[in-house]
């Protein structure tokens, strides 16, 4: 589904990641841990499309397309989602009205029939059960007021209603306490099929406890400098991210 | 996202035409001797002739006023028409009388002067050049003793009610414009609404100026007896013209004790073009009075005219009266505004609410100038202002000038603002969900602006997000 080869990326004509390789197949869970500035959120946001972030060698197909072609909104309707680390509020902007524009947009491009206002009400309010939302913030603006665990829990649902294919989620766990945390792994795992992969960035290993993955790749200084199991994670969490630089400093 | 700020900016302005038809026009120029020959023309009283005099001579002590934050090309007063009309025959007794070009021009705006109207419940009065060439719904209105008609028909039809009112709220000494306006103004629309009568629609003129060179000074004035309710509607267009028109009204509001009058304008008179060659000069004087337990409100959508400087106002005369203004102002390209309200609190409890939401794009200058006065008289007065500014690119301006006067220090005082960019983050949002980036600067424009379209009768808020160039927002709650 994600071919990354050898992908160098950076901002304000700083290269930040150094050479990622990384092959994402659909049914698939990865995460992608490391420390502060390592280049995780650059990958995050490089691969959605996010102004001012530049690729400065290599490529990544996805689907067998070359994703760097596709402006942001086009790879959003081919099935790319990003739940943002800091999602913005948009004042007055009715939550319904921005989600149903959304999904309409993508189903357009899929070649789907246009819900109409009942059609979506109905499918929204069955996915928000799914990340425990109150109905009351089908009409509140985007993100508007919203705590710091109810943004992120709206990007899940948000991410529910609109099914992508391939969802990246950019430190969705951080600033969350551990019921908002639980929540948002179901919500997640609720995604997980044969058709869907998930990639998952995050600092710390309590989010994989609920949400298993099947690949863990540690980022350090822009490279990938170990992948392995689920195992990989407990072992950073015990251990730290020191250890492993260390390692990765002696053996170059 | 400059690209999609571009586009929206360079939509064209599709009122610009003109019409081709015949008119009654009088020499350029101003002095004592138009002014009789404009109401002489009208075959109007002696009394409103001393009027217009009394004001002509006093304008002419005066000189234009310099502080408003707009840089104006100089104003030649005496290369304006001061009088253009359709000709016409001279009495209409049904619509199908009126000029086939003309009501062409008004379908062509999307005003139908047919009794289709009925369906959407709008009365209009439509405002040709200088004069009002057609009101509907006369006869309807008239079985709830509501008069709606032209001004010159009040004048001769109503005298002793436009005698009492004309010049109560904004007096013919008030300033530049509205004292150029008492001199020569040439027609517009007047409203009654007896005591305690909830008028049955919407009441709307639709105001066009078409001749070059000439100015439009209509005059608005609508009384609203106690008790009585009324919601009234005001739109404007122009053809596209290489040089400035002046367009210098005054509308006066009069609601009684325990009355309630709201007025709603969309404003898009030609703005210029992209340059800033042409364009309307919209210098406009709005004022209302409440008496007791009396309620005006302003909501105005403005979004054309080469420079706008306009402050609707309330005079909060009568104890526990309200006042509420609720604004939408947008400049693009070369477009400057200067527009803002007065909320003058004299009875007891009396209460003011300020919305405003300026919008810059382009080159375009925005400026809010608001005043809240408290006079020593008005216990427990409170006011709540809210001034919202957004900025999109990086050529355009906002500026906001508040100035708050209190004298009894029963009074609370609320006030809130902000300036805001687009952000490139809610954009980017947008579109990693799937929203084109014109769909998403449309969306977050009429967010920032929600608050002021639901204070507008439906019809209108469709128009006015529309105007803003956004596709519908709100379909869904």
């Amino acid at each position: 589904m994600l071919e990354i080869k050898n992908l160098k990326a950076g901002i304000d004509g700083k290269e930040i990641l150094k050479g990622i390789d990384l092959s994402i197949q659909p049914g698939e869970v990865h995460a992608i841990m490391g420390p502060n500035g390592s280049g995780k959120s650059t990958l995050a946001n490089v691969l959605a499309g996010r102004p001012h972030y530049e690729v400065l060698g290599g490529e990544v197909l996805y689907e067998g397309k070359d994703l760097f072609s596709m402006p942001a909104e086009e790879r959003a309707r081919e099935g790319v989602f990003l739940a943002m680390q800091y999602p913005v509020e948009i004042p007055g902007v009715n939550n319904t009205y921005f989600l149903k524009a959304a999904l309409n947009a993508v189903r357009k491009h899929r070649g789907e029939e246009e819900l109409d206002a009942m059609e979506f009400l109905q499918l929204a309010r069955q996915k928000m059960k799914v990340v425990d939302l109150d109905e009351s913030f089908l009409n509140r603006g985007v993100n508007e007021g919203f705590s710091g665990g109810e943004k992120k829990r709206n990007e899940i649902f948000q991410m529910a209603v609109l099914d992508p294919k391939l969802a990246i989620l950019d430190e969705t766990d951080s600033g969350l306490d551990i019921d908002a945390l639980r929540i948002v792994a179901e919500g997640v795992n609720q995604l997980r099929s044969e058709k869907h992969a998930v990639l998952v960035i995050t600092h710390y290993q309590r989010l994989l406890s609920y949400l298993v993955p099947d690949f863990v790749h540690v980022l350090a200084n822009g490279q990938i400098v170990r992948s392995g199991g689920k195992e990989l994670a407990m072992e950073l969490e015990q251990k730290g991210y020191e250890w492993l630089e260390q390692e990765v400093a002696a053996t170059s | 996202m400059n690209e999609t700020i571009e586009q929206i900016a360079n939509q064209e302005y599709k009122y610009g035409f003109v019409t081709d038809i015949e008119s009654d026009v009088i020499a350029p120029g101003l002095n004592e001797d138009v002014v009789r020959l404009i109401s002489e023309k009208k075959g109007e009283p002696e009394w409103l002739l001393e009027w217009r005099l009394k004001a002509f001579r006093h304008w002419l002590t005066m000189s234009e006023p310099a502080w408003a934050n707009v840089r104006i090309n100089p104003i030649d007063y005496q290369a304006i028409r001061y009088y253009s009309a359709p000709k016409q025959k001279k009495t209409l007794n049904s619509l199908d009388e009126v000029d086939p070009e003309l009501r062409k021009t008004f379908e062509k705006l999307g005003i139908s002067l047919e009794e289709q109207k009925r369906l959407s419940g709008v009365a209009v009065d439509a405002v040709f050049d200088s004069v009002s060439v057609a009101t509907t719904f006369r006869v309807e209105l008239a079985k709830r003793g509501v008069i709606f008609c032209s001004f010159s028909e009040a004048v001769r039809e109503h005298p002793e009610l436009v005698r009492k009112y004309l010049g109560s709220v904004v007096p013919i000494t008030d300033n530049f414009y509205a004292t150029l306006n008492s001199a020569v103004f040439s027609d517009g629309s007047f409203c009654y609404i007896p005591k305690g009568v909830r008028c049955p629609m919407e009441l709307s003129t639709y105001f066009r100026i078409n001749s070059a060179g000439t100015g439009q000074f209509e005059r608005t004035l609508i009384v609203a007896d106690e008790g009585a309710y009324v919601s009234y509607l005001e739109g404007c267009t122009a053809p596209m013209r290489d040089e400035n028109q002046l367009h210098a009204a005054v509308v006066e509001l009069v609601a009684l004790d325990s009355a309630t009058i709201k007025y709603s304008t969309v404003q898009n008179w030609y703005p210029g073009d992209k340059e800033g060659r042409g364009g309307i000069y919209n210098f406009v004087t709005k004022r209302g009075k409440a008496f007791r337990k009396a309620k005006v409100s302003w909501t105005q959508v403005e979004t054309g005219s080469a420079i706008t400087w306009k402050y609707p106002s309330c005079i909060l005369q009568g104890d526990d009266s309200v006042g509420e203004f609720y604004s939408v102002a947008l400049t693009n390209n070369h477009q400057q505004a200067d527009t803002g309200t007065k909320m003058i609190h004299i009875g007891k409890n009396t209460r003011s609410t300020i919305v405003s939401k300026g919008i810059s794009a382009g080159r375009g200058q925005n400026t809010y100038r608001g005043e809240v006065k408290i006079m020593k008289s008005a216990e427990n007065a409170r006011n709540y202002s809210q001034c919202d500014s957004l900025l999109l690119g990086d050529k355009c301006g906002a500026h906001t000038f508040p100035y708050i006067e209190v004298r009894n220090s029963t009074a609370t005082m609320e006030h809130e603002a902000s300036t805001s960019k687009i952000g490139e983050d809610q954009l980017f949002y947008c579109q990693q969900r799937g929203i084109s980036a014109e769909d998403a600067v449309s969306m977050i424009v009429n967010g920032f602006c929600r608050e002021v379209f639901r204070e507008l009768p439906m019809e209108f808020a469709v128009e006015a997000q529309k105007l803003l160039g956004v596709s519908l927002e709100g379909s869904v709650g």
